[in-house]
């Protein structure tokens, strides 16, 4: 249904713009080059987008709205007035019906289906019929229309830039309501988890563990504190992994800015950047099946008795490894940005290059560095799968980091994925700790492209 | 002001030959090409500069002045793909087997377009002294400091805000500031490549007091694609073209009376 229209659609452009092309061709004949405003090919355009943007639009109002005008006429049939009236037995039988007249299934198990599949073909092949009819009318309207108002004189050239420009805004557009959306629907759930559990137990309660089989109606608060949840996140995100992080990935940025012969260059960023790209869940069985037991049997070399195989440090330094390309990429762009003369200065006082990328490079570079850091930071929080995998499920509010701890990501997937309802405050939890965490990496990003722009102001 | 003519008042030159005799040179140079990859821009130059002279460095774009300027501190070192041969002394002593570090200490260099660090004014003249330890104690570094901007002349322009940023004073500030680094070190030759064609006229004129004042207490190579600044703030004047040393000699003869077609030609702006 949906493809014959866009077909058609297509079909009408391609036909708008070969006559209107033609009849530019024919104006150019006819009164010459120089009295063309614009070039055959825009005419073409401008009646081709006039045809097709409309069509466009008629095309996604009609595949959402076909499908009611179908069951609606199909319950208008006298076939439909022994459909019982409960609605799960109702809803089966229409979609049987429905399987039945569009040829998915070749049987129906009731005889209700069978006796509904006749009228179910029909309205199907009325409203498609409709659905061409209109396209056409609107196609043709738009086409006929536009092509109208072609003369030798006429900007189409402008108007075409004009739509050109309108499209690429509603690309862009939609990247940011979804945004608008994601966050509209967070603070929704999040607001009628609130209703259960105030939010000062919530954010400073530091206990945390949720029954997803309790009672609904009498949310235990005590059971809600997100506090270690935060304490874990920070402590895997922020503090360990950037411990590795942060002096791995400037380092390497230095040494590929600074020292790298240029050949060696081309080898080794690509192949750091390759670390970027590597699944999250590769690190995850990384962190769980090499980097924790590797850590758990350290730490009994050692003689700690009761160390555990899932462990803060595991899925942090994992973490920290990941996380060494964005550091090290900003870094470097960043110390890259500094101009030439300022090493050249630096080096021509009869500085080494190390004291010159100590004492000038990396205090210039600075800026940039914690922009890096702190969107490595916000990638770090938001991690889920090594945390899932390593990091374990207990809710421990301590600074040791060979415990298991658990964080924010991880408990979302947890109470999501767990048997509780939608109405349950413990799956509710998710979306108020998703809320919460979608806050920080925003402030998070936020700080770091304001720091970034006023570095770049610095070099003009 | 600085006066036009060339000054030969304070020590005398008795000839004007590329390689006078009688002086022991600050620094010399033999045969020194510089080749960047296989493209040569510096073919065989053979100098040598003397301390209390502010010698020019003149000669149309391209014809291999600053690469020769930039071989004087082994600058071009840090060009992957430049070579230098030949053989460069400074006061006898082969700049390729002294410490680059030490080196550059001795033979300061100011760029053509001011490079201040961003720093304060103060962190930006001690950033030299820093590095090479030259301050006992916080009073020395701020004695050298004051006595750095002073001999630059900045002294008077920048005592009240010495904690403010280096990139905040104006273009030609910003170029005394960096002679001020450069002296800071107590350098004994001083390089300056094109210091002034990023600045107005009035800089200008600034800074080729400054140069004038300096140079009885260092040797100053200047590179310039001015004739007009050649003449009026050099003893000296070396005339590159096409990456060879054309002509060298004191600066009255070279602008006055010219051995060379060569000179003569670019002089009376035949090209250039």
């Amino acid at each position: 249904m949906t493809v014959t229209l866009i077909l058609l659609a297509m079909g009408l452009g391609l036909a708008g713009w070969l006559a209107a092309r033609a009849r530019a061709v024919a104006f150019r004949s006819a009164h010459g080059v120089r009295a063309m405003k614009s070039l055959p090919q825009y005419h073409a355009w401008y009646v081709a987008l006039w045809i097709i943007i409309p069509l466009a639009i008629f095309i996604v109002i009609w595949s959402n709205l076909a499908p009611q005008l179908v069951l609606q006429s199909v319950l208008s049939s006298p076939a439909a007035a022994d459909l019982p009236q409960f609605d799960f037995q109702r809803r089966t039988i229409l979609n049987e019906a429905a399987a039945l007249a569009t040829g998915r299934s070749a049987t129906a198990y009731n005889a209700e289906a069978r006796a509904l599949a006749e009228p179910f073909r029909e309205a199907i092949s009325q409203t498609r019929m409709t659905g061409i009819a209109i396209a056409l009318i609107i196609g043709l309207a738009g086409g006929a229309w536009s092509f109208l108002r072609l003369r030798p004189d006429f900007s189409a050239r402008t108007r075409v830039e004009r739509t050109v420009m309108v499209i690429l805004l509603c690309a862009s557009l939609v990247a940011i309501l979804t945004t608008l959306g994601i966050l509209v629907s967070l603070t929704f759930e999040t607001i009628r988890f609130f209703g259960m559990v105030s939010p000062v137990d919530f954010l400073f309660g530091t206990h945390w563990g949720p029954d997803p089989m309790s009672d609904p109606a009498h949310a235990d608060p005590t059971r809600y504190g997100a506090i270690p949840l935060f304490w874990g996140t920070i402590f895997i995100g922020a503090i360990i992994a950037m411990i590795v992080a942060i002096p791995l990935g400037l380092m390497s940025a230095i040494y590929l800015t600074q020292y790298a012969a240029p050949r060696w260059r081309t080898w080794l960023k690509p192949m750091l950047e390759i670390l970027a790209g590597v699944p999250t869940v590769v690190y995850g069985y990384f962190a769980a099946l090499t980097v924790a037991p590797a850590i758990r049997d350290w730490a009994t070399a050692i003689g700690i008795s009761n160390a555990s195989s899932e462990s803060a440090l595991a899925a942090g330094v994992v973490m920290g490894v990941m996380i060494i390309p964005f550091v090290s990429s900003m870094a470097d762009d960043s110390i890259a940005a500094v101009p030439q003369a300022m090493r050249d200065g630096s080096l021509a006082m009869g500085a080494t290059t190390a004291e010159t990328i100590k004492r000038v490079l990396v205090p210039a570079a600075l800026p940039g560095i914690v922009a890096g850091v702190m969107l490595a930071i916000s990638r770090a929080i938001g991690e889920t799968m090594i945390v899932v995998m390593a990091a374990g499920a207990a809710a421990n509010l301590s600074a040791n980091p060979l415990e298991a701890m658990t964080t924010v990501t991880f408990q979302i997937v947890a109470m999501l994925t767990g048997e509780g309802s939608f109405d349950h405050p413990a799956t509710l939890s998710a979306f108020a700790l998703g809320f919460v965490l979608f806050l920080v990496t925003l402030a998070l990003n936020f700080i770091a492209l304001r720091v970034v722009k006023r570095f770049r102001e610095a070099y003009d | 002001m600085v006066s036009n003519q060339p000054t030969e008042t304070m020590v005398p030159v008795k000839e004007a030959s590329a390689l006078p005799s009688d002086l022991t040179p600050k620094m010399s140079a033999r045969d020194v090409s510089v080749f960047y990859g296989e493209k040569r821009a510096i073919d065989s130059v053979s100098i040598d500069i003397e301390t209390r002279y502010v010698t020019a460095f003149i000669g149309p774009s391209g014809c291999g002045k600053s690469t020769f300027l930039r071989a004087l501190n082994r600058m071009n070192d840090t060009i992957p793909s430049a070579r230098v041969t030949g053989e460069i002394r400074l006061d006898g002593v082969d700049i390729g087997t002294m410490d680059v570090v030490q080196l550059r200490a001795r033979v300061g260099m100011v760029f053509q377009k001011p490079n201040p660090f961003p720093k304060s004014i103060y962190e930006n003249i001690a950033y030299g002294p820093r590095i090479h330890g030259l301050a006992e104690n916080k009073a020395d570094l701020d004695e050298i400091v004051q006595r750095s901007l002073e001999r630059a002349g900045l002294w008077n322009e920048v005592k009240d805000r010495l904690i403010d940023s280096g990139t905040a004073l104006s273009g030609g500030q910003q170029q005394r500031l960096c002679i001020a680094r450069a002296i800071a070190v107590d350098p004994e030759v001083i390089l300056m490549d094109e210091p002034c064609s990023a600045l107005d006229p009035i800089a200008t004129a600034k800074i080729e007091e400054l140069i004038d004042e300096l140079r009885g207490r260092y040797a100053i190579i200047i590179v310039t694609h001015s004739m007009q600044q050649a003449a009026r703030v050099s003893q000296r004047t070396a005339f590159f073209h096409l990456g060879e040393m054309v002509e060298y000699g004191s600066t009255s003869d070279i602008f006055t009376n010219p051995v060379k077609e060569r000179t003569k030609d670019y002089i009376t702006g035949r090209y250039g």
